[in-house]
């Protein structure tokens, strides 16, 4: 069957694609120059020039990644310990906490965290990292009690220990749910990191942020495009881990 | 030697299981059954620790089975249940290695042990090895699942309904490589089980569960010749009971000397089964064929009646 082959290889290309054209905006920003060059007035500048496009992406990937795994170890840490026997009473307790770090805007953690940590990157960590526990807990908790009672059942009937049972069948087990939680938590951080601009760290955010000041609108348009193709290509990447290990598990 | 002492579980005020007082003697199968709920699976899961009892000792090879850690006491008893539990994420090699593995094992050892169960269990193990459950059929799963139960070559085989979820075909061919292997490592097999005929197919002693309790403790045949209350009656059923009989014995045992007509049968069939043949190709007697294929006498009609009549 040739079809579902060449819809892959398009799929491929596609993403190839977008990658490719993302990694010469971002080094070769000044090829675009006429492209927008009509969005914007007479004598200003079509391309950001307060700093490189492609270290903004840096450090914007850097705030993301750090945040994220920060909420990660600590969400599925969480989970881990409300589904052992001893934690269990501790469940309704992390449930709350967690929602309520989703439900709190990250723009107030802003505000709230700016007096303490001041002005830079920190204040934006502490909101991405509130922000994204919620959906990473929730599938850690999801992936570690819904495993098929047979296997865990076996699991204990062949001896191991509570520490072996985690670590070689529960969380492998467990572990393509929980990268779907990590997935959603990334792509709402690549967004949501752009506010962190507001409180000078540095992210794409601030791209868009000197667009609105200057009312360049070809400025805001490069900041959110390069968001949303990070958003889209790390989004699929993570899919297609999910999938590989999902596939190989057969859960 | 298995002992249960006066085993009683309670959950809240109900006893699940009641005062349960049995010996299994090694190397022997006992086959528990009972109607769903009895209690089956909560009593034998007892032997492993996998639940508790809330009264009662149970004693392996005399010894109490609490005097080790329990997952210590789990690597040392096989397990196998109804649905396999195979690990979906490792290779049909590493979960038959798990106990192996967690016992620490040279590599060595443990890849011969695989290599060794694949092939009692008629797998290819250059082929089976290395997939993974879901690639497997149900009855090649289950295959893997008590060669898994195997692999640390314990004394004790606790199996909970382990060929329920088969077709009456490849049970059939389970239960007999069951009989084969238990021949071949002579381990102790606990087995449950609510199928009146995998019961006296496989069993040395029968228990028989009824509300928690253990109401007959027998060898097959003296439970069907003296069942210990209606319950025990009924499960084995009245107009069942010569042809229950005659399947306990193999058609070895029936032998007699002289010859016969038409194509034989193999001496390990059961009785009941040579009757069967004996009755579908309208004969009064057959050959019995050893597993060489030489002849070792003839099978009659009449010493089958005979044996099928209640004993006295
Ligand atoms: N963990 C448990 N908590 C409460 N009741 C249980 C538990 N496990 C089993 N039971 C009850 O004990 C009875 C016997 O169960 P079980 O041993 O599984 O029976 P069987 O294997 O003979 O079908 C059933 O009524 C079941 O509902
Ligand atoms: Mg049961």
């Amino acid at each position: 069957m040739p079809s579902p082959f060449r819809f892959l290889r398009l799929a491929t290309i596609l993403r190839l694609t977008a990658l490719m054209l993302l990694l010469v905006f971002l080094l070769l920003p000044g090829w675009f120059e006429p492209l927008l060059k009509p969005l914007v007035q007479e004598n200003a500048p079509a391309i950001y020039n307060r700093g490189s496009l492609f270290w903004l992406t840096v450090l914007h990937l850097r705030t993301v990644f750090v945040a994220t795994l920060a909420a990660t170890f600590v969400a599925v840490s969480l989970a881990i310990l409300v589904t052992r026997e001893a934690g269990a009473e501790f469940l309704p307790l992390s449930r709350s906490l967690v929602n309520i770090g989703q439900t709190f805007p990250p723009v107030a953690v802003l505000a709230l965290a700016v007096p303490i940590y001041g002005f830079g990157e920190n204040p934006t960590l502490i909101a991405l990292f509130l922000y994204g526990l919620l959906p990473i807990f929730e599938n850690a908790l999801t992936g570690l009690t819904s495993l098929p009672p047979a296997v865990m059942e076996a699991a204990r009937g062949t001896g191991m220990t509570e520490r072996q049972r985690l670590l070689r069948i529960e969380l492998p087990l467990a572990l393509p749910v929980i990268l779907t939680g990590i997935r959603l938590s990334v792509v709402i951080s690549l967004s949501t990191a752009t506010i962190g601009s507001t409180v000078a760290a540095k992210t794409l955010g601030e791209v868009i942020i000197a667009g609105l000041q200057s009312n360049n609108l070809a400025f805001v348009l490069q900041g959110g495009f390069i968001v949303a193709v990070l958003a889209v290509l790390i989004h699929d990447a993570l899919q297609a881990l999910e999938r590989s290990l999902a596939g190989r598990a057969h859960v | 030697m298995i002992e249960f002492e006066h085993i009683t579980k309670r959950y809240g005020d109900t006893a699940v299981v009641r005062d349960v007082s049995m010996a299994v003697a090694p190397h022997t199968v006992t086959v528990v059954v009972g109607t769903s709920g009895s209690g089956k699976t909560t009593l034998i899961r007892m032997v492993n620790r996998l639940v508790e009892p809330t009264s009662g000792i149970i004693r392996i090879d005399g010894e109490d089975n609490r005097s080790v850690p329990e997952f210590e006491l789990r690597r040392r008893i096989g397990y196998a249940i109804q649905g396999h539990g195979l690990f979906p994420h490792r290779t049909v090699a590493e979960n038959i290695a798990t106990v192996p593995t967690l016992l620490g094992w040279d590599r060595s050892r443990i890849r011969a042990k695989v290599e060794e169960l694949l092939t009692l269990f008629q797998l290819d193990p250059d082929f089976f090895g290395a997939r993974y459950p879901h690639e497997l059929s149900g009855g090649q799963q289950q295959r893997v699942g008590v060669a898994r139960a195997l692999a640390a070559e314990p004394n004790l085989l606790l199996m909970d309904e382990p060929f329920g979820a088969l077709d009456p075909i490849i049970r059939a061919k389970a239960q007999e490589d069951l009989i084969a292997i238990q021949k071949h490592f002579g381990t102790t097999i606990i087995l449950v089980t609510h199928d009146m005929e995998e019961a006296f197919r496989l069993a040395n002693k029968i228990a028989v569960m009824d509300k928690g309790e253990v109401v007959q403790y027998a060898t097959p045949e003296e439970m069907l010749v003296r069942p210990a209350t209606p319950f025990v009656e009924e499960l084995i059923g009245a107009s069942e009971r010569p042809f229950r009989l005659l399947a306990i014995e193999r058609a070895g045992a029936a032998v007699e000397p002289g010859a016969a007509e038409g194509p034989p049968i193999a001496e390990d069939l059961s009785q009941r089964e040579a009757l069967s043949e004996l009755l579908w190709s309208g004969r009064e007697a057959l050959p019995v064929a050893a597993s060489d294929g030489s002849i070792v006498g003839r099978l009659s009609l009449d010493s089958l009646i005979r044996r099928a009549a209640r004993p006295r």
